[in-house]
Formats: C-alpha cells, structure tokens, sequence
C-alpha cells in the first residue's frame, strides 16, 4: 500500500468515525454557542460595546471550542490499540499523522467556523468585520488544528484531559489570536488586514511543513 | 582530554561531579550575591528620575536574563536527550524545569513591584511583560506534562518535544506580542527603552547576573542529583549508594 493510500485510508476511518457518533460532532459546537453567550451576560446587554467585542468573543470561544475536540484525535486509536499499529506501519508516521490531523480539521474547526459565521451574522456583526473573521479562522485554525494534534499527541492516554491540553496549547495559541482579531480590528476600522492574514497563513504554512514530525516524534516519544 | 569530560554524560558520574562541585558553586554564589548586592544597594548612585525605587532593578534583570536562558537549557538539554539518547539531556532538561519557573515568576513578580510606584499599575499590557507571562505558562505547561506521565524516560522524552516547539514558537510569540502591543500604546510609555546606564549601576548588575547564574548552576546539581537517583533507581549503583549513605 503506497503512502498516500494508507493517508487516504487513515483521513476515510477517521471520517467514517466521526460520521458515526454526531453527538461529539455537536458537543464542541454548543460549547461555543454557550461560551458566546455568556459574554453578553457578564458584560451587560450593552449594544455598542457587545458589538465591538463579538469578533474577540468568537475567536477565545473557537480557540477553547477547539481544545476540546482535541483529545478526540488520538484516544480512540490509543484505547483500541491501532494507535501503535499506525506508529509500527511502514508508512511514513508524520503523513498518517497529517490525515488524523485533517480529518480533525474537517470535523472540529471547519463545523466552528460554520458557528462563528451564523453567529457572527445573528449578533450582528459588519460585513467587513464578518468577513475578516471567518477568513482569519480559516487560514488560522490549520495550524490550530496542527499545534493541538501535537499536544494531543505528547498527552495521549494522560488523566487530565482537556485541562492539561488547554495549559499545552493556550500559550501556542496566543500568536494566532493576536493577528485573528487585530483583523478583525482593522476591519472595523476600515483598514487593510492583508498583512494579518499573511501571517496566519504563514503560520500554518509553517506548522504543515514541521508539526507532522514533531507530532510523530511525540507519539513515539509517549508510545515507546 | 575531551574523553575525560566524555564520562560525565554518564549519571553515575555526573552524581559523584555534582556532589563535589555544588557546595564550591553556592559559596561562589554567595560571594558574588554578597558584592552584587553591596554594588547596587549601596554604591550605585540613587536614579535622577526613579531615586533609589530602580535598584530593584538588581533582582528583576537577572531574573528575566535567567527566565529565557534556564528555556535555552531546558530545551537544549531535553534535545541531546530525545535526538542522541544521552541521559543526562534527561535528567537536566527535568531538573532545570522548575528553576526556569521560578525565575519567570520571579521576574513577573519584581517587574510588578516595580512598576506599581513607576507606572501605577501592577500590571500593563506590555510586550516584554506579555511575553514573559506566556513564557510562564510555557514553563508550567511543561511542567503539567512530566508530571502527568508516569514513566520518567517517556516524561522527559515528551517533555522535550514540548520544550523543542515552544522554542520555535517563542521568537513568534515575542514578535506578534510586540506587535500587537505597539498597534495599540497605552498611555504608559515604558521607561527602559534606550537604557545607557552608568558603569556605576552596570558592574553590580553584572556581578547580580553572575551571581543568579552560578546560584543556578548549584541548584541544578543538587535537583540533578535527585533527579539521577529517580531516573537510576534500579541500578545497582544508586541501590548501593542509598545503602550505604555516601557514593562508593
């Protein structure tokens, strides 16, 4: 079986997978509904203030939507013992790995920012604006997705769960976030978010080219 | 004359290395904290703008200096041991950890007391001070990691593939913090950007940087020491050493 195919196969289980169990599909998603609606009720229903800070809100709720799809990437495999299987094929680990980690991509952040959009809409967010988030989301959450793979990786099996892997991947996070809504600001000033939006795709640029072989470093590394 | 360092890769000889070398390093620590101290909070002349509240200046430095290095040693350490197998990469990445930390938190914590009189807030929203605060959460992530994994060998194994991408990812948290601090100034301007400081408050501040760094250097032996009993608790040496009570 030539490398891709066994990706191929990898990406189609992990789908299938998913596909089979929509409640965890949904979990992550009324998370983030929930996160987002708790913001207005803490800051009051002031309307002016809520709406310069929904783009911020959206992005920390993806950002904490997203860790906690990420145990998922690997427990499965880890609790069923095909984890090891894949670490011993004679594929290339880091492009297996690169299809788990699409297949979270497609099944955790691409669901999230299908959220951000409708909520962004709903809460009444400028076009400009709305349009600057969902396109920071989309070049930011591959390497989201990525560095989160790694951190899931390093924790596989680990008690703690989404509390150890929130405290590896939050700092890594930080970077994105930054450049996501300082777009998302320039936006609502009317200014270019080129440059922003450069960087995140230079971000994940550069986490698709490293973090396979250091996710694959880590699962051997936890895996022995 | 290399091959003589050569052994000390090894744990069973760099225990015996760190038992004779870490009591010379305290009394060199001491010494140099000793004329460090007397050099800023005695000799160096009173600020023209801050008066003498800058000599804090002389803890929170070298704290900051010793934050990022024990980072650089903590992940070059953690890098021999997960690329080229050499166990004392390891136990020194492991002891090294907490160290880091506590200068991170030592430098966050002086920086506050310094800047509640100089700016009036604990806290701002600055690079410099964003970034040391992630770096903490770096540290304690690490940190979360060993401690959650049971076998010391995977720990560190794992802990160094932390340790190797958060140094790939500090001069991008740096410089996207840096920005996004500069897009947005606050009223406060830091002070410290174009320091050309008198030799009369450099020379403690080096002597303070030295002295920081060899107080690390002793303390890393000791934890090293424990560290090397846990990591070789089931050879035969360790086994005789805590027999016997003192190395053979």
């Amino acid at each position: 079986m030539s490398a891709l195919a066994a990706a191929r196969s990898v990406l189609g289980r992990d789908l299938r997978r998913a596909r089979r169990r929509p409640g965890d599909l949904a979990q992550p998603l009324i998370f983030f509904a929930v996160v987002v609606f708790l913001f207005p009720i803490a800051i009051g229903p002031q309307s002016e203030l809520l709406r310069s800070l929904l783009p911020a809100m959206l992005w920390v709720a993806a950002l904490l939507a997203l860790v906690i799809t990420l145990p998922d990437v690997f427990a499965a495999d880890y609790a069923d013992g095909s984890l090891e299987q894949l670490i011993l094929s004679p594929q290339p680990l880091a492009l297996l790995v690169l299809a788990k980690i699409a297949a979270q991509w497609l099944t955790g952040a691409l669901p999230l920012i299908g959220m951000s959009a409708a909520l962004g809409a709903v809460l009444g967010l400028e076009a400009t604006v709305w349009r600057a988030v969902l396109l920071g989301l989309l070049l930011g959450t591959p390497v989201l997705s990525l560095v989160g793979g790694l951190a899931s990786a390093l924790a596989v099996g680990l008690r703690g769960g989404p509390l150890l892997l929130a405290l590896l991947t939050l700092p890594l996070y930080i970077p994105v976030l930054i450049f996501g809504t300082s777009a998302a600001r320039n936006a609502g000033l009317g200014l270019a978010v080129e440059a922003e939006m450069f960087f995140l795709a230079g971000l994940s640029v550069l986490a698709l080219t490293l973090t396979p072989f250091a996710i694959a470093a880590a699962l051997r590394a936890r895996m022995g | 004359m290399l091959q003589r360092f050569h052994k000390y890769a090894a744990p069973m000889h760099f225990h015996r290395l760190a038992l004779a070398l870490s009591p010379w390093l305290f009394g060199i620590s001491a010494l140099l904290f000793a004329t460090g101290l007397f050099g800023g909070l005695v000799l160096a002349p009173a600020d023209y703008q801050q008066g003498d509240s800058f000599r804090i200046i002389y803890l929170h430095v070298p704290s900051a200096w010793m934050s990022m290095f024990v980072y650089m040693v903590m992940a070059s350490a953690g890098a021999a041991g997960l690329i080229w197998k050499v166990k004392m990469g390891d136990i020194i990445a492991r002891a090294a950890a907490p160290l880091g930390a506590s200068f991170t938190f030592l430098a966050l914590a002086t920086g506050s007391l310094w800047g509640k009189p100089m700016w009036g807030a604990w806290w701002v929203w600055d690079a410099r001070l964003t970034s040391e605060l992630i770096l903490l959460f770096l540290y304690l992530g690490y940190l979360a990691l060993q401690s959650a994994i049971e076998d010391r060998r995977a720990a560190a194994r794992a802990g160094a593939v932390l340790a190797i991408v958060g140094v790939v990812n500090i001069p991008i948290i740096h410089y996207s913090v840096e920005w996004w601090s500069t897009l947005h100034q606050g009223a406060t301007i830091t002070k410290f950007d174009t320091p050309s400081i008198a030799t009369s408050m450099l020379i403690p501040l080096l002597l303070m940087a030295l002295a920081f760094k060899s107080f690390f250097a002793a303390t890393l032996l000791v934890r090293a020491r424990c560290e090397i009993l846990a990591f070789e608790q089931h050879t035969a040496w360790v086994r005789e050493y805590l027999r016997a009570g003192r190395p053979s």
